[in-house]
C-alpha cells in the first residue's frame, strides 16, 4: 500500500492538459512514497488514450471501456473498484469541474480523507498537502492523517509528462450493469461566442468587480476608444449581466493570448489566472497590493482604478 | 415540497492583514454570506414563489452565533426558517473538513427530509468545493455539481441542469430528484434584501442544534485534515510596479504600452 492510482480526463475525444500534470504529481508522490504509479482512463476510445498516457513516469495503464463521455457514477464505481483492486495508497483526482462532480462521492463511499485542489504534495511518514484560501490571498499546509487518502489537483501547477513510456497497458474488467443512472448527460452545447473574439485581440482591456457599478464600465469603454483595445472582464462582470459571455476570460470562459493584458480591478483568482496567464505581458491596477495578480503581473499600479484610468486615458489623447 | 438550502458566513480578508499562527486575527477579516450561497438560495425562493403548491425553504447553516447575522440574510430573501449547528467540538477544529461537514448535515437531512437540497460550488474562504457532492453521497441522493442552469418546477420528479464545464462547454443533465445540486455564480440575478424581507426575517426562527441534538459525538466531525501552517504566498513576481500619483503612473504604463506597440501615438 505506497502506491499512487491517478484518473485521468478527456472529453469529446481529447485527453485534457491536467491528465499529464497528474502524471508528473502522481510520480513524484509515488517516489515519495516508494511505490509505483499507475494511471487510469475511463470511458470513450480507451486504447488511444492508453498510448497518449503511457510516459516514462508511469508503471501501469488501466483502461475501464465503458460509455463514451464522463458520467459520475460510472467513474465513481470504477474507480471505487480499480482502488479496491490496487489498494493504493494516493488516489489521485483532478480538480477541474468533472472531478468537482465525483472525487468527493469517491472519497466519501471508501471513507478516505479528501483534500482538494492541491497546489503541492509531500509525503514523509505523513501526507502534507499545500492548499490556498481566502481567494489565494493565503496559502496553508495540512496535514492528512492515516495511510490512505484522496487528493485532487489543481490544474496548471505541475508540468505536463510527455515522451513515451513503456508502461503495461491492461483491460480492466469493470462491471457497468450495477451503475445507478439518476443522473444521465442528455448532450453538451458551446456557448459564449458571438460578434467579438477577445482570443484574437492584440491587447486586451480586461476590467473585474473593483468597478462597482454598470454605469462606471463607461470608463472602461472610453480607455478602450482612446487605446483601441479590445474589452473583456472577469465572471462577476458576466454574472452581473453587464458584459455578455464572449467577454469573459477565464476557465470557464475563453483563454487568451494577448501580447498585453491590463488587468484593473481584477484579484487574480486561479479560475481567471487560467484563462489569460499566456498573455506576453500583464498590467494589473489594483488597490490591494497583496492582490494575487500581482504574482503574475509584468507591470502593475497599486492604485485606485478611478483615479489612474482617467489619468491613464489623458495620456492617449 | 421542501428545498434546503446550506448557507456559509465567509470571511474575507483585508487588503492588508497579518497572519497569528493559524488564522488571520478578526481585525482583518470582513463576513459576508458566501458568495455562491446568495445564487443558491435565489435558486430555492424563485422555486417557491413560481410553485402552486406550497414550498417550504430551509437554510442550513455550520456556524458560531455571530453568523445569525448573515443566515438573516438568506431570511431576508425569501427563505422560511433556519437550521444552525454550532458545537465546542466543531470550535475546535483547525479545519472543517468535508467528511466533517458531509457528518452534520447528513442528520440535518435526515431530519428535515427534504427533495432538492442546494449548495454552493464552493465556500469562498476554505474553497473545498466537494461538500455539496459528499453529502449527495453520504445521503444517498442523487446529485450535479457546478450547475448554472437549473430547470425545475416544484413536484416534479426530475430537474433539468446545465453543467458548466471549463472552456465554455455545457453539459446538459437530467437529474432525479431527491437531490443534491451545487450551484454555480451567474445561474440567476440575487435580489436584494428588501426593507420588508428584513423585517420579517427579524420573526423567522433561527433554530440552533449541537451536535448531541443531531444524535453525533464529539468524533463525528473530528476530521483527518489538519491545518499546520498558514502563510502569504511567496511571490515568484518580479513585476516593475509603478510608484507614485495617478497621473506619474498612468505616464509610465502608458510609455509601456506605446512601447509594447499596441497603441499608437
Ligand atoms: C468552477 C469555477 C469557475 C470559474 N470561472 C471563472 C472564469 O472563467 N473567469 C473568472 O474571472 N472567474 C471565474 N471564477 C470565479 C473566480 O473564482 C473569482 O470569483 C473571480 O475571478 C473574481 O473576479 P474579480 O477578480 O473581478 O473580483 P474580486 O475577486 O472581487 O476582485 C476585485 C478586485 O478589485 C480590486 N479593487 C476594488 N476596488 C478597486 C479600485 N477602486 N481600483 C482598483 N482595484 C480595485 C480589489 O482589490 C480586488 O482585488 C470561477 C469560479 C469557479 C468556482
Ligand atoms: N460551514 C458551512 N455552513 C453552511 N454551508 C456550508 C458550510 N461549509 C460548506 N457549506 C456549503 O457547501 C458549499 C461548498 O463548500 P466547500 O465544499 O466548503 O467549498 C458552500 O457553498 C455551502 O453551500
Amino acid at each position: 500500500m505506497s502506491d499512487v492510482l491517478f484518473v485521468a480526463e478527456h472529453r469529446r475525444g481529447d485527453l485534457r492538459d491536467v491528465s499529464y500534470e497528474g502524471i508528473t504529481a502522481g510520480r513524484d508522490l509515488a517516489d515519495a512514497l516508494g511505490g509505483e504509479l499507475h494511471v487510469a482512463v475511463v470511458s470513450g476510445p480507451v486504447d488511444r488514450f492508453a498510448e497518449s498516457l503511457n510516459t516514462p513516469e508511469v508503471d501501469a495503464i488501466h483502461t475501464v471501456d465503458a460509455g463514451e463521455e464522463f458520467d459520475h457514477d460510472t467513474y465513481a464505481a470504477a474507480t471505487e473498484a480499480l482502488h479496491a483492486e490496487l489498494d493504493p495508497a494516493a488516489l489521485l483526482l483532478p480538480n477541474s469541474v468533472n472531478g468537482l462532480d465525483y472525487a468527493p462521492a469517491v472519497a466519501d463511499s471508501l471513507g478516505l480523507p479528501y483534500a482538494s485542489d492541491a497546489v503541492a504534495v509531500a509525503y514523509d511518514d505523513g501526507l502534507t498537502v499545500t492548499r490556498e484560501m481566502y481567494g489565494s490571498k493565503v496559502e496553508t499546509t495540512v496535514d492528512v492523517a492515516g495511510d490512505q487518502f484522496v487528493i485532487s489537483i489543481r490544474s496548471g501547477e505541475w508540468a505536463a509528462a510527455d515522451g513515451a513510456g513503456d508502461a503495461e497497458i491492461s483491460a480492466f474488467e469493470f462491471d457497468e450493469s450495477g451503475v445507478d443512472n439518476g443522473a444521465r448527460v442528455q448532450g453538451f452545447e458551446e456557448v459564449g461566442n458571438g460578434d467579438v473574439d477577445i482570443g484574437e485581440a492584440d491587447f486586451l482591456v480586461s476590467i473585474g468587480r473593483g468597478i462597482e457599478e454598470e454605469e462606471n464600465l463607461d470608463l472602461i469603454r472610453d480607455l478602450c476608444d482612446a487605446t483601441g483595445a479590445t474589452l473583456s472582464s472577469s465572471r462577476p462582470i458576466v454574472d452581473n449581466g453587464w458584459l455578455p459571455k464572449n467577454r469573459q476570460v477565464g476557465q470557464s470562459g475563453k483563454q487568451v493570448t494577448p501580447d498585453v493584458y491590463l488587468a484593473i480591478g481584477i484579484s487574480g483568482a486561479v479560475q481567471h489566472v487560467a484563462g489569460m496567464k499566456g498573455a506576453e505581458t500583464i498590467i494589473a491596477i489594483n488597490t490591494d497590493p497583496n492582490a494575487p495578480i500581482f504574482d503574475i503581473a509584468d507591470y502593475g499600479i497599486v492604485g485606485d482604478l478611478f483615479d489612474v484610468v482617467p489619468a491613464l486615458i489623458e495620456e492617449f489623447e | 415540497m421542501k428545498v434546503l438550502v446550506t448557507v456559509k458566513e465567509v470571511a474575507a480578508v483585508e487588503d492588508d492583514f497579518e497572519i497569528d499562527g493559524l488564522s488571520i486575527d478578526d481585525r482583518y477579516l470582513e463576513y459576508d454570506l458566501n458568495e455562491w450561497d446568495d445564487y443558491a438560495v435565489e435558486a430555492a425562493v424563485q422555486i417557491a414563489e413560481a410553485a402552486d403548491e406550497d414550498v417550504e425553504v430551509v437554510a442550513a447553516t455550520i456556524g458560531p452565533e455571530r453568523s445569525e447575522e448573515t443566515i438573516r440574510m438568506a431570511l431576508a430573501k425569501g427563505a422560511d426558517r433556519a437550521v444552525r449547528v454550532w458545537d465546542d467540538a466543531i470550535a475546535e477544529q483547525t479545519l472543517l473538513d468535508v467528511d466533517a461537514k458531509a457528518s452534520v448535515f447528513e442528520q440535518v437531512v435526515a431530519e428535515e427530509e427534504p427533495d432538492l437540497v442546494l449548495t454552493g460550488v464552493q465556500a469562498g474562504d476554505d474553497a473545498f468545493g466537494a461538500t455539496g457532492v459528499a453529502l449527495a453521497n453520504r445521503v444517498g441522493y442523487q446529485w450535479a455539481a457546478v450547475v448554472n442552469d437549473l430547470d425545475y418546477e416544484a413536484g416534479d420528479d426530475i430537474a433539468t441542469v446545465r453543467r458548466e464545464l471549463e472552456g465554455g462547454v455545457e453539459e446538459i443533465t437530467e437529474v432525479d430528484l431527491p437531490a443534491v445540486l451545487s450551484i454555480q455564480t451567474g445561474i440567476n440575478e440575487p435580489r436584494y434584501a428588501s426593507l420588508r424581507g428584513i423585517r420579517q426575517a427579524q420573526q423567522k426562527e433561527i433554530a440552533p442544534h449541537d451536535l448531541s441534538d443531531l444524535g453525533l459525538d464529539a468524533e463525528a466531525v473530528d476530521g483527518a485534515l489538519e491545518l499546520t501552517d498558514m502563510y502569504e504566498p511567496e511571490s515568484e513576481s518580479d513585476a516593475t510596479i509603478f510608484e507614485g500619483g495617478a497621473e506619474g503612473t498612468a505616464a509610465e504604463l502608458a510609455s509601456v504600452l506605446r512601447d509594447k506597440g499596441v497603441v499608437g501615438e
